[in-house]
């Protein structure tokens, strides 16, 4: 069995906002082995991007530990954090906002390895960036081109070859698909997946996506509010749901094929806010089991079976 | 069969721009029974929403252009009548809800004051029972009618989404076109929309043409389905014809590119290359340059369509058309 290359522990990220402290995540817990791609699926404001810019400090951390290869990178000083980056890196949703406009491919992709002086001759540095245009499949043709001049499967190429530069074992990615054509996107994934297996790399990926999620993903954690509300293996997640939030939002996904059950879980009303929220339950509102207990008492992320996490009171009742 | 409330029939709309003229739509034929739904699938570009703006004549002009075709709705040729007599059409019998719910609601008036405007625009009413359709609309929507009050920033993008639709069913509208409704929404805010349709569909036997990108939805939603590709219907058919057996090697190519959750594939199965440059379209088969399948034949003559059985239409090589006369 593999190591653990991250520990998260109690992880938290507030902001003070007019309304109050808004609670973006809120106390956090899980390990992602080496190797392994864990999928953070949650929607729309449900602390997904906070989680993973906090794990790599592009936002501090409120309070808790991230802890790389036993480590705890949060006690960092500025020069051991940039030693640390190179091992971990991210790639964003957006790949026109994340790339710079003036530099053109070869200069985007060169800058991490100049930055870092990773080689002493300017020769070095150009057959590096042509071996990472190669390993995301960008022909040389393109070394001089802007940003701007390539659609977004491209974009978002040149933004994985870049973070691939320093050679990671680590990489976040934010919504790496979410912005492209299904043609597209299935292009990047199996790109992503190929580069996985070739470099051993380690994967956090978010996304809102959930066929996406399972397509990638050895490991799923569902967010909801802030807070992880179910960790397990894939298969298990989607077989048997333990989280009522769970089994609303998988029973939600429209199916492409005729005469899929159409056993769709309405939730009532909207996620509320997540600034000053109450104790207790966060699904509380919109749960369809909910008891006195849940609104009393805020559940523990805790082990119900081996390698099964659930945020439930009543887990045990419901899986009678 | 339903009979025919609407059919489009060869149409085409093109924007002339400065890099060259664009086929948004190219040669597009379909129709809509009372009470059915189609959806309009396709990737960025491919023409949807052009498709929608041509039916509602909104198409805008310069750079836009329809050249050729016919729009029947209830036996009329939309195409010829006058401005005037279109705007009593639409938002009253035909209403659409646009890609981006925000730039269709006004930010200072109050949602009710703002559906109770349209109706207002279209029925002979007065104010006051105007006020109360918009706030049976509301309800309709699955929102409290006491909420009306409060304007379009105090709500969430879903139910933001929601009053979009109220605005647009406010006329009971025969036709209601819905250009990606559910995208910008989570998928259990997309469920609660889905459901809200269904329900329209079947109370108010509204017809629908649901523009999407997610082949889930269609499913879920829709009766009938054409497939586009940069401005082209490649293939038309029932929702389950299309489903059980997609004839189009693009049809083909997008179900091999959605990740299936209901079965635990190992890889992807991606259409290569890229969507061509709106201006240059590729001679012969729009498609030939990333079909696996391609074909001297392809590179230089444009497939026609062909029913290859009742009511299942294919524009590809593949299948001639000889071969399939009855
Ligand atoms: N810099 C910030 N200042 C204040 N609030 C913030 C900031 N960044 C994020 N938030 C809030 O924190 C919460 C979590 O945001 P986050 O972007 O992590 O969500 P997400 O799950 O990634 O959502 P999405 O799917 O929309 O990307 C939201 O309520 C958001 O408004
Ligand atoms: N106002 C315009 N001027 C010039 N070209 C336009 C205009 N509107 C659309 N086009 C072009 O017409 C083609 C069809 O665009 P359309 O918006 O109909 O596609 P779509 O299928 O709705 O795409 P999306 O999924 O991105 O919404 C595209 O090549 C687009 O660039
Ligand atoms: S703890 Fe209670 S409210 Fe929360 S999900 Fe479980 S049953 Fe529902
Ligand atoms: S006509 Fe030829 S290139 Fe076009 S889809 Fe059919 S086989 Fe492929
Ligand atoms: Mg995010
Ligand atoms: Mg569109």
């Amino acid at each position: 069995m593999s190591k653990n290359i991250l520990e998260v522990k109690n992880l938290k990220k507030y902001f003070k906002t007019p309304k109050g402290m808004l609670h973006a995540v809120d106390d956090v817990n899980f390990f992602i082995k080496e190797g392994e791609t864990l999928g953070l699926v949650g929607e729309s404001g449900c602390g997904k991007s906070t989680t993973g810019r906090a794990i790599l400090r592009l936002v501090e951390p409120t309070s808790g530990e991230v802890n790389f290869e036993g480590k705890n990178i949060v006690d960092f000083n500025g020069a051991q954090m940039r030693e640390a980056r190179k091992n971990m890196q991210i790639i964003f949703q957006d790949p026109y906002a994340s790339l710079n406009p003036r530099m053109n491919l070869g200069q985007i992709i060169a800058e991490p390895l100049l930055i870092n002086k990773v080689f002493k001759e300017r020769k070095q540095v150009t057959d590096r960036v042509k071996e990472l245009m190669d390993t995301v499949g960008l022909t040389p043709r393109l070394l001089n081109a802007f940003p701007h001049e390539l659609d977004g499967g491209r974009r978002q190429r040149v933004g994985v070859a870049r973070a691939l530069a320093l050679n990671p074992k680590f990489i976040v990615q934010d919504e790496p698909v979410s912005a492209l054509d299904v043609s597209i996107q299935a292009q990047i994934l199996n790109l992503m997946q190929d580069i996985q297996e070739e470099l051993g790399l380690t994967y956090l990926f978010i996304s809102h996506d959930l066929s996406v999620v399972k397509h990638v993903s050895d490991r799923i954690a569902v967010m909801y509010l802030g807070k992880i509300v179910e960790l397990s293996d894939y298969n298990a997640i989607f077989k048997n749901p333990l989280h009522p939030y769970t089994q609303a939002l998988l029973s939600a996904i429209p199916v492409p094929r005729v005469d899929a059950p159409d056993n769709m879980i309405i939730l009532e009303g909207d996620v509320p806010s997540p600034v000053n929220p109450p104790e207790g339950c966060r699904f509380y509102g919109r749960c369809r089991y909910r008891q006195d207990i849940c609104k009393a008492k805020t559940p523990e992320l805790r082990e119900y079976e081996p390698e099964r996490f659930v945020a439930c009171h009543l887990v045990e009742e419901l899986q009678k | 069969m339903a009979k025919d409330l609407l059919k489009v029939k060869d149409l085409s709309i093109q924007y002339n721009t400065d890099e060259g003229v664009v086929k948004a739509v190219d040669n597009m034929t379909f129709e809509i029974g009372v009470g059915e739904t189609i959806g309009i699938v396709g990737e960025t570009g491919a023409g949807k929403t052009t498709t929608a703006l041509g039916i509602m004549q909104l198409v805008p002009n310069p750079p836009g252009k329809i050249v050729q075709g016919e729009i029947i709705f209830k036996g009329e040729d939309l195409l010829k009548k006058k401005e005037e007599e279109m705007r009593k059409i639409r938002g009253n019998k035909i209403s659409m809800i646009f890609q981006d719910p925000m730039t269709s609601l006004n930010p200072v008036m109050t949602t009710e004051d703002q559906i109770a405007e349209v109706i207002l625009l279209h029925q002979e009413v007065s104010q006051k029972e105007a006020m109360e359709k918009a706030r049976d609309m509301i309800e309709t929507v699955g929102i409290p009618r006491e909420r009306g009050k409060e304007y379009p920033h105090q709500f969430s993008g879903g139910m933001r989404q929601r009053i979009v639709i109220a605005i647009a069913l406010a006329c009971n509208p025969e036709l209601l076109i819905a250009d990606e409704p559910t995208t910008a929404l989570d998928v259990t805010i997309q469920a609660q929309v889905l459901k809200l349709m269904k329900r329209l569909k079947d109370e108010f036997e509204t017809s629908m043409i649901m523009i999407t990108h997610d082949l889930g939805v269609v499913a879920n939603i829709c009766d009938k389905v054409a497939i586009m590709y940069t401005g082209y219907v490649v293939e038309y058919a029932k929702v389950r014809d299309l489903y059980e057996n997609p004839l189009h090697p693009y049809t083909q190519g997008l179900f091999g590119s959605i990740p299936n959750v209901e079965e635990d594939e190992k890889r992807l199965n991606p259409i290569k290359g890229l969507m061509p440059d709106p201006t240059e379209i590729p001679p012969g088969c729009p498609f030939n340059p990333r079909c696996p399948k391609v074909m001297d034949i392809c590179k230089s003559v444009v497939p026609q369509r062909v029913e290859v059985e009742e009511g299942h239409f294919v524009n590809c090589h593949l299948y001639p058309a000889e071969e399939y006369k009855k």
